[in-house]
């Protein structure tokens, strides 16, 4: 029981805020985990669930967070392809199945926008390092 | 205290929970101080790895797991965009940071300490004030140096005449000062050690920002590059043209040319062919995993770093210990990156088996490295990586390559990363 309940609430938080009958639920647990990891790994770049740091800098990575999923779908299929020129993302979208894009996009869509901030910078303080 | 998305995952566990009738599992997971519902997981290490795993699998417990991590050090500064400094076109403040958003936002209990043994048969970790038991524990101890053929250079006084600047602090702001004092007609020279170190490009974007440097402040100095490897090994294709566009006059490029020893007092280099007199000098020693990894006893016999189950992170060696960063031999870049790649993966695993479930058994993740060539321009390397089954390691997907040119956009595009990751890290 405490088992099925975790998977429950691993989907509610990862994938969907909704609750699916069982047999379904337990099959998208191995999606969800997949996809939150890889996901994940798009933070470097579009932050912490795909809401990107607003610096003000000259260039801010786009935010994922709460985009329409065949928006950010379309978007990915088109770096795959070669259709939408770019810098970058053609080579990360090249590198994915076509399931993960879609996945991707419906991870992303449902995702909710939160501000994310840079830590404060400090000054270094007086340690001698190794 | 908690963020907001902390506070929207524990309304929707509330709301989960509640749907089934099982508000009684509510508490164990929002309690802090009382007995964890699914356990404690001690993080040796706040670096980029151990910082997100530690942050990671408390928002993917939803607050279920309790997170320690042990950092000796208060502060984080960052090794991505360090050579900037040396560079000059960025402030060593600029990439020093400090834990307390990730420790408020995310609950995580921190031990400034250091770590000096491990038992894993009683899973604990000793510290030089105290120690600290555990269900799982997640290593993540960076690279430690290795002095064994230039025991000259182990001591803090030499390495104040020759620093390696290769973990970013004040070894960076020494070398930096050290280029400035240089007068103009002098001599850098910078030896790297074989493969694989912490950051491949880290040496040859280095190499760009003295000669930047250089270039723009003292015309007549040079650049000799002594590396120990047989050809520049990562990105080659746009250092080598970087150099020839716009260095061509500065550095001095010598393959295969491994230190064997180092005069600190003329700041005289030996490789097996020449003598090589700087007037600044640069020493990367050669590496292997971290010292909390030795501890451990997560390393095999005479062999340098970590091995581990990508499907996890955890040990060969020793189980429910898992490692992560740069000490894995994973057969990937040392990057920052894949540091926080590898530490969600096995972040998410840790999630699972506390809860007597499996991990993905397919973890697919991204890289993307960048590198300047001036205080502008920077270029990059992008792949995606994809467990392989067969061959039990992750491996490059399909697609994945460099930048044509560098470029400024691409120099905004890498301060984005920046940003970001840090943001990601450390928040």
């Amino acid at each position: 029981m405490k088992t099925f309940i975790l998977n429950l609430i691993l989907i509610s938080s990862v994938v969907l805020p909704s609750l699916g009958n069982a047999a379904e639920d337990f099959s998208y647990t191995a999606q969800a985990l997949h996809i939150r990891t890889l996901a994940a790994s798009c933070s470097a770049c579009h932050g912490t669930n795909g809401n990107a740091v607003k610096s003000g800098a000259e260039f801010d990575a786009t935010t994922l967070a709460g985009l329409e999923k065949p928006y950010i779908e379309q978007r990915l299929l088109d770096f795959r392809s070669g259709v939408r020129p770019a810098t970058v993302m053609h080579q990360h979208a090249k590198g994915l199945t076509l399931n993960e894009i879609s996945l991707l996009a419906g991870y992303f869509s449902h995702q909710k926008v939160v501000k994310q901030t840079m830590p404060p910078s400090q000054v270094l303080k007086a340690v001698n390092d190794e | 205290m908690m963020n907001k998305l902390t506070d929207f995952n524990r309304r929707n566990f509330i709301k989960a929970a509640g749907a089934l009738g099982a508000l009684s599992l509510a508490p164990h997971a929002m309690s802090m101080g009382k007995k964890p519902a699914m356990g404690r997981v001690v993080v040796v290490g706040g670096g980029y790895a151990g910082a997100s795993a530690a942050k990671y699998i408390r928002m993917w417990s939803m607050g279920g797991i309790e997170v320690v991590v042990v950092e000796p050090h208060a502060q984080f500064v960052s090794c991505p965009m360090s050579n900037l400094v040396i560079g000059g076109s960025q402030q060593i403040d600029d990439l020093t940071f400090g834990y307390d958003l990730l420790k408020q936002n995310h609950g995580i209990q921190w031990v400034q300490d250091t770590v000096i043994g491990i038992n894993p048969s009683a899973k604990k970790v000793m510290m030089q004030r105290g120690e600290l038991t555990y269900d799982r524990l997640i290593v993540a101890p960076g690279v430690d140096f290795v002095y064994d053929r230039l025991p000259q250079l182990q001591t803090m006084e030499a390495q104040q005449q020759i620093p390696h600047a290769w973990k970013a602090g004040w070894q960076t702001v020494n070398l930096r000062k050290q280029l400035e004092a240089m007068p103009d007609g002098g001599v850098f020279v910078i030896t790297i050690p074989h493969a694989p170190f912490r950051c491949p490009p880290g040496p040859y974007e280095r190499i760009c920002q003295v000669a930047h440097y250089f270039k723009t402040h003292k015309p007549k100095n040079k650049i000799i590059v002594l590396d120990a490897n047989a050809e520049i090994i990562s990105k080659k294709g746009l250092f080598t043209k970087a150099w020839a566009n716009y260095y061509a006059d500065i550095i001095d490029y010598r393959p295969n040319s491994e230190v064997v020893s180092v005069d600190v007092a003329t700041k005289t280099v030996m490789t097996e062919f020449e003598r090589v007199k700087a007037d600044v000098l640069n020493v990367i020693p050669t590496q292997h995993a971290g010292k909390v990894a030795k501890m451990a006893g997560l390393l095999a016999s005479d062999y340098p770093w970590c091995e581990v189950d990508f499907l996890s992170y955890e040990s060969k060696e020793v189980s429910n210990v898992h490692v992560i960063g740069d000490s894995v031999a994973s057969g990937l870049p040392k990057s920052a990156h894949i540091a926080t790649s590898q530490a969600r993966v096995c972040a998410s695993a840790v999630v699972e088996l506390m809860q007597g479930r499996g991990p993905d058994p397919a973890p697919v993740f991204a890289n993307t490295c960048y590198s300047f060539i001036d205080d502008k321009q920077a270029m990059h390397v992008a792949n995606v990586y994809r467990y392989d089954a067969a061959k039990k390691i992750m491996v490059s997907a399909e697609g994945g390559g460099v930048s044509l040119i560098p470029s400024e956009k691409e120099g905004a595009y890498a301060k984005a990363w920046a940003h970001n990751i840090w943001s990601d890290t450390l928040t």
